[in-house]
């Protein structure tokens, strides 16, 4: 129906090529500490900064809310930690160390910090996103079911259908095959859950200026946390023996296996969070280097290394944050299942 | 002038440990995956019609082993900033 037209294109692709060089004759490279600026983007902070346009910091000030037993509960806007030079000062005995944590100038106050730093402002937005999502799909399934004929069904176009499609493909090629017919369906909502929440983080994260959830150890050790609960409620007297009586290994062997055996319970959420947080921050960090080295070279020129190498490592990055969550899925259902595998 | 020429001695060979052992990782990982690959491949050409699964599995254990090299990569990275 559209005819593609194949003359020129070279023409074209190299044009769109030199717009994309174009703006980087307009990269000031600042006094700051260079090696700072990967970190900076990486890793959790009071304050969203958005962009910095010719001195000016568009940032974002946070909230920072403390719980002291002493002062009991404290709630301020991040901009009381600087003053007007952006250097740091102290808000009642509170301020932030060189690792933007918050310290208290007496030492014998012991604090709690339920500050919404960005990374958990990342994740309540995705969560409002995710909700929103979903739960409106979900009501366009909603059907009595005496009023069901071939007309009514719903058939989901768009973004419905290609949701459908994948939680179609969880149930298929995740759960069943790996928990079982039987009880497959308990889990369903966990499994589901963590997919699309680890999918829409890691994707977001790729988006400039935003922060790095999925790329935190918090946030992947707090889900590898509910697979290893959920593994471990679940098991069944099979699960437990295999652990600590495995069947057709003599005694003194036992020994040895025990040990080996416990660990490996608490190896398995452990690898689930490196295996998240490592892939993502790993992306993250290789490509904020190479768009570093424009600042670093301060010269157009080095764009035509930038651009090519960035947009590589952006599509792999696109590629791993479905990955990942796919992975972190199946192997969730897949230690759950085995928790509950019936002898052989 | 011993005193800080050992101190440097001591940071620049961390350094040097760190980049030795994220190379070392690197070959690993390459051959690893390089014969998960070869392996699928392989697979795949004896059975045209099972490409999917072979394709799923593939993932699945580079995934695994990426994990691996992920978990070492840290390691370096402490290693060279501590």
């Amino acid at each position: 129906m559209f005819k593609k037209n194949h003359k020129g294109y070279f023409r074209r692709l190299l044009f769109v090529f030199l717009f994309l060089v174009m703006p980087l004759n307009f990269a000031n490279a600042s006094d700051e500490d260079n090696g700072d600026f990967v970190m900076h983007h990486v890793v959790d902070s009071h304050t969203w900064h958005i962009c910095t346009i010719n001195d000016l910091h568009v940032t974002l000030h946070l909230p920072v809310v403390i719980y002291s037993e002493n002062r009991g509960l404290d709630v301020f806007s991040s901009s009381q930690f600087f003053d007007k030079h952006h250097k740091k000062v102290y808000y009642n005995s509170y301020s932030l160390n060189s690792h933007d944590k918050v310290v208290s100038l007496d030492a014998g106050n012991i604090f709690y910090d339920f500050s919404i730093t960005k990374n958990a402002s990342c994740l309540f937005i995705s969560i409002v996103i995710l909700f929103f999502v979903f739960i409106k799909m979900a009501k366009q399934y909603n059907y009595n079911e005496k009023d069901i004929k071939m007309s009514n069904y719903y058939v989901p176009k768009g973004l419905n259908g290609f949701l459908e499609q994948m939680i179609c493909f969880i149930k298929n090629d995740v759960a069943v095959p790996n928990i079982g017919e039987a009880k497959y369906i308990r889990f369903m909502p966990y499994l589901l859950t963590i997919f699309f929440f680890i999918w829409i983080n890691n994707l977001m994260g790729l988006l400039p200026g935003w922060g790095n959830l999925t790329g935190s150890v918090s946030c992947a050790l707090v889900l590898a946390l509910f697979t290893f609960i959920l593994t471990n409620i679940n098991g069944n007297k099979n699960y437990w023996e295999h652990i600590f009586n495995m069947p057709g290994i003599p005694k003194p062997l036992l020994l040895i296996i025990i040990p080996i055996e416990i660990i490996g319970i608490f190896i398995k959420p452990l690898t689930l969070t490196i295996r998240l947080f490592a892939n993502i921050t790993a992306g993250h960090i290789i490509l904020l280097s190479i768009i570093n080295l424009i600042f670093i070279f301060k010269s157009p020129f080095a764009g035509l290394i930038s651009v090519p190498f960035g947009t590589f490592m952006l599509c792999l990055k696109l590629l791993v944050a479905f990955l990942q969550a796919y992975i972190f899925t199946l192997l969730s259902a897949m230690y759950i299942g085995k928790a509950m595998e019936e002898h052989h | 002038m011993l005193n800080t020429s050992l101190l440097l001695l001591d940071s620049g060979l961390s350094l040097v440990g760190a980049s030795v052992g994220a190379g070392i990782i690197v070959l690993g990982v390459g051959i690893g995956i390089g014969n998960i690959g070869t392996a699928a491949v392989e697979a795949a050409a004896r059975q045209p019609e099972e490409v999917g699964k072979i394709q799923t599995v593939m993932i699945i254990a580079s995934a695994l082993i990426e994990g691996v090299a992920l978990f070492c990569t840290l390691i370096c990275l402490i290693i060279a900033t501590k």
